[in-house]
């Protein structure tokens, strides 16, 4: 419980530096202010453990036919922390992410080479459960795609009985994943209403906890915030921030703000018109204010992208 | 200010849009005008000339054309008049179709999703025409299979269900005649409607939105446990619907029936008995010999066989474009 409600105030502290940096961001970019957001972020998250490595991948190569779309991608994901990962579009963010949880093999033409290490386990191993690490590392999508036949209760509670867990008090797990969503006053009077009666932001909280329900180590979230409005961008963001404490995030943005105002690392995607490589990983104020790469920096500075 | 326009007294009036079409337009117009209407009036010519032969005996008769167990013709010599009353044969139809869908409809469904989810690429295009090319075999054939081929061991498991289930009266035997009964005209029928039920179900689950599955197995979800949350839910008002077209198939079905099933002027729960009722295969057992009078009885009768499978696909063809709209 005590770790919980740190993480809260945690949480309502990057809230108001978050509303800070909307605010100052409201003008021009440049690179000088990303920089100072992401200072200020790594700031307020001092509090945060860096955990160890729970995901690694490793020398990830992927292809979707004969097309050759990301090539050699190592990166270590921590526990406790936000990994941002940021490019211009088709430079493989989304295929890069959809490999770690295993989702990259419902393209029928996909294919990939490298290992993702949880817990020290490949997850591409044969005889390993797909099932069971997709539990482990959940999933939000860019668009809100709740369970249009189920209601706001059965959507947080899908994970358990698609996969099969026994549920063991319902109504608690119910109430903490929407919590920790940061959707639970929204919602609790009308647990019974349909899922897609809500807001798009709503939804997309409601898939947030439900990812939740079935308690993963790892979150990746491919975009989830590109389909919103910016009132509903920042509660997802408190949302991200409070999570990071007790989980490993993983998340795609196009949105070199976002990247900044959540993350504790960022990682650079780019593609010379050839397979996307990570041309620049490391921490996100380091991106930010000083990255090693030109092409980084040239990114960052919104020159090109 | 001064500039403002000054408002008009007269409230404003909607124009009417109009465009001349040209010669060419008009030709077109009237040729495929044509062919959508000529549908129409072939059913209502159909149904104009059943209703008017039939109507002298929808008259007679009055309700007992449609509860009256027997169908006699006018004697006479014994000085008794004819008496014609289809309740047999019509519970007959409506207990073969029921029968048709309820073995058809799961292994059409089963087969549906093994296309859709289960199939490998490779073998998904064979399958789909094999199950196309079923629904074209006529079905004179699948009767002279059903009475040669399948029959027999059809009569065996149905022993056997008598056997262990005899004790539910739908079972029963009353006497030892296992052939040509409403089990095994209703498995022939199922057999028949499973290409139509497997197309339209295939249809509706290859729809299903591809974010909604992609959510359930980011959560972990086993395929069976995926198609229950998500293809089921999404599908079912589609598989409802091609299971309506199957009935309005099967309830309409003629010559395979004929050659499977035993036609008695009897009302009989027990399912498994060589005595059954079909008002279509009724048709084709009394049109060749029957006198005038009898024949506006069978008028009559097809009258009502066409407005009852007419009814059925209206209403599946409306449970599937409603299934079809929703997101």
């Amino acid at each position: 419980m005590t770790s919980n409600d740190d993480s809260r105030a945690n949480g309502e502290e990057s809230m108001k530096t978050a509303k800070a940096q909307v605010a100052k961001a409201s003008g021009k970019v440049s690179p000088s202010s990303l920089a100072d957001v992401a200072a200020n972020r790594l700031q307020s998250q001092t509090a945060n453990t860096v955990g160890s490595t729970g995901l690694e991948a490793r020398s990830i190569h992927a292809w979707f036919g004969k097309k050759h779309v990301l090539e050699d991608i190592s990166l270590d994901f921590y526990t406790g922390t936000v990994t941002a990962l940021i490019g211009p579009s088709g430079c493989g963010k989304s295929t890069f992410i959809r490999i770690l949880n295993r989702m990259h093999e419902f393209i029928p033409t996909a294919s990939l080479a490298g290992e993702v290490f949880l817990d020290g386990k490949d997850v591409y191993e044969p005889g390993v459960d797909v099932t069971k690490i997709r539990l482990r590392i959940g999933m939000v999508f860019q668009k809100p795609n709740p369970f249009p036949s189920m209601t706001i209760k059965e959507n947080v509670l899908s994970g358990l009985k698609l996969a099969q867990l026994k549920m063991n008090n319902q109504e608690e797990l119910l109430e903490s994943c929407l919590r920790r969503a940061g959707l639970w006053d929204e919602v609790k009077d009308r647990l019974d209403e349909y899922g897609g009666a809500l807001s798009g932001g709503q939804q997309q909280r409601l898939c947030i906890a439900r990812s939740l329900a079935v308690n993963p180590q790892v979150l990746l979230m491919d975009e989830p915030c590109s389909a919103l409005d910016p009132g509903s961008t920042l509660r997802i963001e408190e949302t991200i921030r409070e999570l990071s404490s007790s989980m490993s995030i993983v998340i795609v943005t196009h949105n070199m703000q976002q990247a900044a105002r959540v993350s504790d690392y960022t990682g650079f995607f780019l593609s010379d018109g050839g397979p996307g490589r990570l041309v620049e990983v490391g921490s996100t104020s380091q991106i930010f204010s000083n990255p090693k790469e030109q092409r980084t920096e040239d990114y960052v500075s919104g020159r090109f992208g | 200010m001064s500039t403002a326009t000054v408002p008009s007294k007269t409230p404003p009036v909607a124009r009417v849009i109009t465009t001349k079409p040209r010669f060419s337009d008009k030709v077109f117009r009237a040729v495929v005008t044509t062919g959508g209407l000529s549908s129409l009036v072939i059913l209502a010519v159909i149904a104009f000339f059943l209703v008017y032969n039939g109507f002298g005996v929808f008259k007679s008769e009055g309700l007992s054309f449609f509860t009256g167990f027997e169908w006699v013709d006018a004697q006479p010599d014994a000085g008794t008049a004819a008496s014609y009353g289809i309740g047999a044969m019509l519970y007959g139809t409506l207990l073969t179709g029921f029968l048709a869908v309820l073995f058809g409809v799961p292994i059409a469904v089963g087969a549906a999703l093994f296309l859709s989810y289960y199939a490998p690429e490779w073998l998904k295009k064979p399958m789909v025409i094999v199950v196309d090319v079923m629904a074209a075999i006529p079905s004179i054939v699948y009767g002279l299979w059903g009475y040669f081929v399948f029959m027999p061991h059809a009569e065996y498991w149905a022993k056997l269900i008598h056997k262990y289930l005899g004790f539910i009266p739908f079972f029963d035997m009353p006497a030892n005649a296992f052939s040509r009964s409403p089990f095994i005209a209703g498995l022939v029928l199922a057999i028949m409607i499973i290409p139509i039920v497997t197309s339209v179900s295939r249809e509706v689950f290859a729809q299903t939105p591809l974010d909604r599955i992609q959510a359930a197995y980011a959560l972990g979800a086993t395929k069976w446990s995926m198609i229950k949350a998500v293809v089921f839910p999404y599908g079912a008002g589609g598989v409802v619907g091609g299971a309506m077209l199957g009935l309005g198939r099967a309830l309409g079905e003629t010559v395979a029936v004929y050659t499977v099933l035993n036609l008695v002027y009897d009302i009989r729960i027990e399912v498994l008995l060589s005595a059954g009722g079909n008002v279509a295969s009724m048709i084709v057992n009394k049109f060749g010999e029957a006198d005038a009078p009898e024949l506006k009885a069978l008028m009559a009768a097809g009258f009502v066989l066409f407005l009852v499978t007419l009814i059925v696909n209206f209403i599946a063809n409306i449970i599937i474009n409603r299934t079809a709209r929703k997101g």
